[in-house]
């Protein structure tokens, strides 16, 4: 199956800031992002706050504006172009898509039964028209998510983390979509839990042949589940590979930063990191040329005035770098 | 080395409206000099109350049992810290001798009093330098965490930082006092990995220039392999497995450790499944009787596991586990 389900053309999102007409900026949240998702597989996002990876999943699912270029869907029965959908379309595409927040603490109404919350997508969407086929459906995806009877009578406060977060999947899987953002859904949980829950997530994936956008900032957590990354910075895309190739030898020297970053399991290996300097710029405020130049630790001057574009190392593999060919001999030090 | 900090059989409760909580249930450790421990376990392990309860801090619902002792030792002699009860008793373990640093920078500063001006504050409380010396040493330390321009800086609000800076500030407030002993309850777990590489070198160095002891909260076992000399794990109140790092680490003795290293995502062995501590786990008002952990444990011995609480083993002199593998086996 290498059929794409969705794909991004030269993707933007800007936000309108600042009230008076003369300080009025647009901030670029998502900058030109071209990205394909195969149907069936486990796309990763990653990326530090304020990098656009939850703008570019919500624009995605449409629940931003997109500003420019476009995206298109399409899944075999209904193919849509996601810039200027119209509203009846969206209403459809709605159903297809959707998304599991990162807080299953906030997500989840307290004062609805554990049924309601996950009743209510099909009801609003009028997916079933008699109170048995409801229930059905629901116990359904309840037993999939390891929910039994006795928790959908229950309010949220009886839950733990992780068993809520079990119910917000099942609410955002009720309706059968074909696309599911899952935006930091293991970010809020324990360790012990988290591997529960992503358990869980490829089990379903491959129970019900769902598509996965998974945004995170924990690239351990991406290794052990996406088949491809996606890296982003400020706004712009700036690696994307299938994740063994993408860990095996990174080629932007912000992935392999974030790479190094990472807190080693090993206490010997203290101190060896490769360390990045300073602080994502300002997206309102963001630097020319490369934007990563202003922390890069192998910038020369043309990073500072050229953008670099995408290009292919390798198979499916692109990089956004002036000097990635460059950098491969480099020995990292 | 000799110890900054004991805690003796710290039993800590909540009275709420459901009856009394067990938060901390006979915990006991010591902190040396220049010495970083990493406290670990999960939400609601009772890390955060155990850390809060060397400062006296917690909330007036607690209640200790009159075995609980935490004893500081100053240099001017030794601080029973459950017993002090006034504002000016406590002064001692509260920004004195110890200091805080909290997990969300954003919440920990007042949003309407200017970075300086709390910093300068609490300096004129703890020492006996005027204003002017106070904001002189502020703006030293705002400088020494690496925060650029601080005479700029100390003059701005909490909102105009950036979180790793805020965190560099509450850093520089917390050592601006120049305590014996630092407790970071999960300081860096709101920040970005590049940024939390920054924050745990600056800690690092400051560990070496100040000489004093940390007592490090987190749940990431990565963390404390890059910064910890000793872990203490905890469980449900319970201090279930300590020892140095590396033993911990390398051949952790508890099955909850164990589980915990398993379910760990690790980025040189992408093929092995992630493999979950199975269960939740339990509410405090359901507390498991015998060991805490056995409702999860997949290495359950016997009947004693659920009704006898394990004996402390030390499976070798500085490794110490609580837990009926290692008992049946040292009797």
């Amino acid at each position: 199956m290498s059929d794409i389900l969705i794909k991004a053309n030269g993707l933007s999102v800007g936000f309108q800031i600042g009230n008076s007409i003369f300080k009025r900026q647009v901030l670029k949240a998502v900058d030109n992002v071209t990205l394909e998702i195969e149907k069936g597989s486990f796309f990763g996002l990653v990326g530090e706050s304020g990098s656009g990876k939850t703008t570019l999943g919500r624009a995605l699912l449409k629940a931003v504006p997109i500003t420019g270029g476009g995206a298109h869907y399409s899944d075999g029965e209904v193919a849509y172009d996601l810039e200027d959908i119209s509203k009846e379309d969206l209403k459809d595409y709605r159903k297809r898509a959707q998304l599991i927040f990162q807080d299953p603490y906030a997500a989840l109404s307290p004062r609805m039964t554990v049924r309601d919350i996950i009743a209510e997508p099909l009801e609003v969407m009028g997916l079933t028209k008699t109170r048995v086929e409801t229930d059905e459906r629901v116990r359904e995806i309840a037993a999939k998510c390891r929910l039994n009877l006795e928790h959908l009578r229950r309010f949220p406060h009886a839950f733990s983390g992780g068993q809520r977060q079990r119910i917000s999947i099942a609410r955002a899987l009720v309706s059968a979509p074909k696309f599911v953002v899952a935006d930091e859904s293991v970010a809020a949980l324990d360790v012990s839990i988290q591997a529960d829950v992503l358990n869980l997530l490829k089990a379903i994936q491959a129970d019900m042949g769902l598509t996965f956008m998974f945004i995170s900032h924990d690239l351990s957590v991406v290794a052990h589940t996406c088949d491809h990354v996606a890296v982003m910075y400020l706004g712009r895309l700036v690696e994307t590979a299938p994740t063994r190739q993408l860990f095996a030898s990174p080629k932007h020297p912000y992935t392999k930063a974030l790479f190094s970053a990472i807190p080693s399991l090993d206490p010997d290996d203290r101190g060896i990191a490769q360390k990045l300097e300073g602080e994502i710029p300002s997206p309102t405020n963001q630097p020319s040329g490369c934007k990563f130049h202003t922390r890069c630790p192998n910038a020369i001057d043309v990073c500072k005035t050229i953008e670099p574009q995408l290009e292919t190392a390798d198979r499916g593999h692109q990089v956004s770098c002036h000097r990635w060919k460059e950098l491969l001999d480099l020995v990292p030090a | 080395m000799s110890a900054l900090i004991t805690v003796e059989n710290l039993t800590l409760k909540f009275k709420t409206d459901e009856g009394l909580i067990t938060a901390v249930d006979d915990v006991s450790f010591s902190l040396d000099k220049g010495e970083v421990i990493g406290l670990v376990g999960e939400s609601g392990s009772g890390k955060s109350v155990t850390a809060k309860a060397l400062m006296h801090l917690n909330a007036k619902n607690a209640v200790y049992t009159p075995e609980s002792k935490i004893t500081l030792h100053t240099d001017d002699g030794p601080v029973d810290v459950l017993s002090l009860t006034t504002p000016r008793q406590l002064n001692v373990v509260r920004g004195g001798a110890i200091s805080m640093i909290f997990q969300e920078p954003m919440a920990s500063f007042a949003p309407v009093i200017s970075i300086g001006k709390q910093m300068v504050e609490q300096l004129q409380l703890h020492s006996n330098m005027t204003k002017a010396e106070a904001k002189a040493h502020s703006i030293n330390m705002l400088d020494r965490v690496g925060i650029s321009d601080p005479a700029k800086r100390i003059d701005q609000y909490a909102f105009e930082l950036s979180g790793g800076m805020r965190q560099r500030a509450m850093i520089a407030m917390a050592l601006s006092t120049k305590p014996k002993l630092l407790i970071a309850d999960e300081p860096t777990t709101a920040l970005d990995v590049t940024i939390q590489a920054q924050v745990i070198d600056l800690m690092k160095d400051l560990v070496e220039e100040f000489h004093m002891g940390i007592l490090f909260i987190t749940h990431d076992l990565g963390v404390v392999a890059q910064t910890a000399d000793k872990v203490n794990v905890m469980y449900l109140g319970r201090m279930i497995e300590e020892g140095p790092v590396r033993d911990v680490i390398r051949t952790a003795k508890h099955p909850y450790t164990q589980g915990l290293l398993n379910a760990l995502p690790k980025l040189n062995d992408l093929d092995s499944p992630l493999e979950p501590v199975p269960g939740d786990i339990p509410s405090p008002l359901e507390r498991p009787s015998g060991c805490v952990f056995h409702t999860r444990c997949s290495q359950i011995v016997g009947p004693q596991c659920s009704s006898r609480q394990p004996r402390d083993v030390n499976v070798d002199p500085t490794h110490r586990v609580a837990c009926h593998i290692y008992s049946e086996a040292a009797e």
